[in-house]
């Protein structure tokens, strides 16, 4: 039997490898716990082969793309699993797409994409990791981006 | 090369080889925008002219360029009489505006207004300067003044001076220069400094631009100054701002040590950072600099708008 740190679930999903301490965040991504009544506990600085790490178990609900897209930008070695039947049965590694849009929110007030438009905002990824994204409209890299998440 | 269609949002949207391609057309438009030669390959075509935030010789040198090319321009210099005021997003107006002409040049105060503009717009839109954001004819002509005086950019020793945080000139321009193979000194009091992602961007073209404080220094060898406006709202107090100002101003003292055929240069409007006996000197290029504007708009004009090779 494999030994656990955290109790096993059924179905659902497991985001590993967050960065140590920004679990949290990663719940304020998800909007947890507002947007959902499952079961979800939360694993802080627990310790793997690679120091430490946060992980997310999230009860009989499947995250889907647009989410893991989320996730990446402020946990970018995160990988999501997906349990059916205590079994893991996919497993990928979160990945930024080239170009994020209507996720963040362009620290640049006076950003036209925060003004009344018409538009998404819109972010085209400079690097992964540490996650960097430029702002397609004013041309400037967004600072602090885990708290920009719309 | 094809530019018909082509929008002109950021220099970076143009690549060196298209860069240059517009700097020698617009050695073509000199004589006309002076008016020497005649010419209406634009005579059908309007330009809609949005300025949401006033400005003179942007907005004028548009306005000649399209008439020097006997087309006509529609469009607004003061915001405050239009549809904005009473709440109608910029989307709408550009819809609008798109509809009446056909090419948009807009200046706005927002950062991204006209790339936003690109995509309410069928029409090719020219971007005047977006808040902080970009200002690439501004770029173009400064490029271009450079080539006319020294024939070109490559391995001229240029100094950028003032404000070069927060100026919208000077971050496209050192990109530019650096895609052109300029080698670039900055000169800035310690508060205004060049931002880093700026000189990671130079770097990226294999250019070392070297930093420094002290300006005597710096326009020893120069071949070209590039004075910009130091703001008084950048400093806590006067004091501060008045001993900044002091330090960084260009005079005939400063041009003791400068090279004899040194090209001083400022995107306009000068106020305290270069002294008006300067003006009389052969160094000063800043009003040649502010025609430059014309040839370089009646170019772009006419290349994005289709009009018959001058
Ligand atoms: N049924 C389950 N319930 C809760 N967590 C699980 C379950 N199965 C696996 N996990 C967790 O999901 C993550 C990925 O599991 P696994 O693929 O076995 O390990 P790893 O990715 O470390 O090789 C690990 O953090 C593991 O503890
Ligand atoms: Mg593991
Ligand atoms: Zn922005």
């Amino acid at each position: 039997m494999k030994k656990l740190k955290i109790t096993p679930i059924k179905n659902g999903t497991v985001i590993d490898h967050i960065t140590p301490g920004f679990a949290v965040k990663v719940l304020h991504v998800l909007k947890i716990p507002e947007s959902t009544s499952s079961v979800v506990s939360v694993a802080i600085n627990v310790k793997s082969r690679i120091g430490k790490k946060d992980i997310v178990k999230v009860e009989n609900r499947e995250l889907d793309t647009k989410e893991v897209d989320k996730i990446a930008l402020i946990a970018p070695k995160a990988t999501i699993n997906i349990i059916r039947d205590f079994e893991v049965v996919e497993k990928h590694k979160v990945q930024l797409p080239d170009e994020i849009v209507g996720i963040v929110k362009c620290s640049n007030p006076t950003c036209i994409s925060n003004a009344k438009e018409p538009v998404k905002s819109r972010f085209l990824l400079v690097s992964d990791d540490p996650p960097s994204i430029k702002c397609y409209y004013c041309e400037r890299e967004t600072e602090d981006i885990a708290e920009r998440i719309i | 090369m094809d530019f018909k269609n082509r929008d002109v949002i950021s220099i970076k949207d143009f690549s060196k080889e298209e860069i240059n391609y517009i700097l020698n057309y617009t050695k073509k438009m000199v004589p006309y925008a002076k008016g020497e030669k005649h010419t209406d390959i634009l005579r059908e075509k309007i330009l809609s002219s949005l300025f949401f935030e006033p400005s003179t010789r942007t907005r004028l040198s548009f306005e000649s360029a399209m008439n020097r090319l006997g087309g006509r321009v529609i469009g607004f210099a003061d915001p405050s009489a239009t549809s904005q005021k009473k709440g109608e997003s910029l989307a709408d107006t550009i819809r609008m505006a798109d509809s009446y002409a056909d090419a948009i040049v807009i200046r706005h105060p927002q950062e991204g207004a006209a790339r936003l503009s690109t995509e309410f717009a069928e029409s090719p839109v020219l971007n005047a300067g977006d808040g902080a954001g970009q200002h690439p004819t501004q770029c173009l002509l400064d490029l271009f003044t450079i080539i006319t005086e020294r024939k070109k950019i490559k391995g001229n020793k240029i100094v950028l001076l003032g404000d070069l945080k927060y100026g919208r000139t000077v971050h496209s321009l050192a990109y530019a220069l650096s895609l052109l193979g300029a080698e670039l000194t900055f000169v800035s009091p310690e508060s205004l400094k060049m931002p880093k992602e700026v000189i990671n961007e130079c770097k990226e073209f294999g250019v070392e631009p070297s930093s420094i404080s002290n300006l005597e220094r710096a326009v020893k060898d120069a071949d070209v100054l590039y004075v910009t406006r130091i703001q008084k709202e950048r400093f806590p107090d006067a004091e501060e701002y008045n001993r900044v100002v002091g330090m960084y101003k260009v005079d005939i003292d400063l041009l003791k040590h400068a090279k004899e055929d040194l090209i001083i240069m400022h995107p306009l409007p000068r106020v305290v950072e270069i002294d008006p006996e300067v003006d009389k000197t052969p160094y000063a290029l800043y009003f040649k600099q502010a025609f430059n504007g014309v040839p370089v708009r009646m170019a772009l004009l006419s290349l994005i708008l289709g009009g018959k090779k001058l």
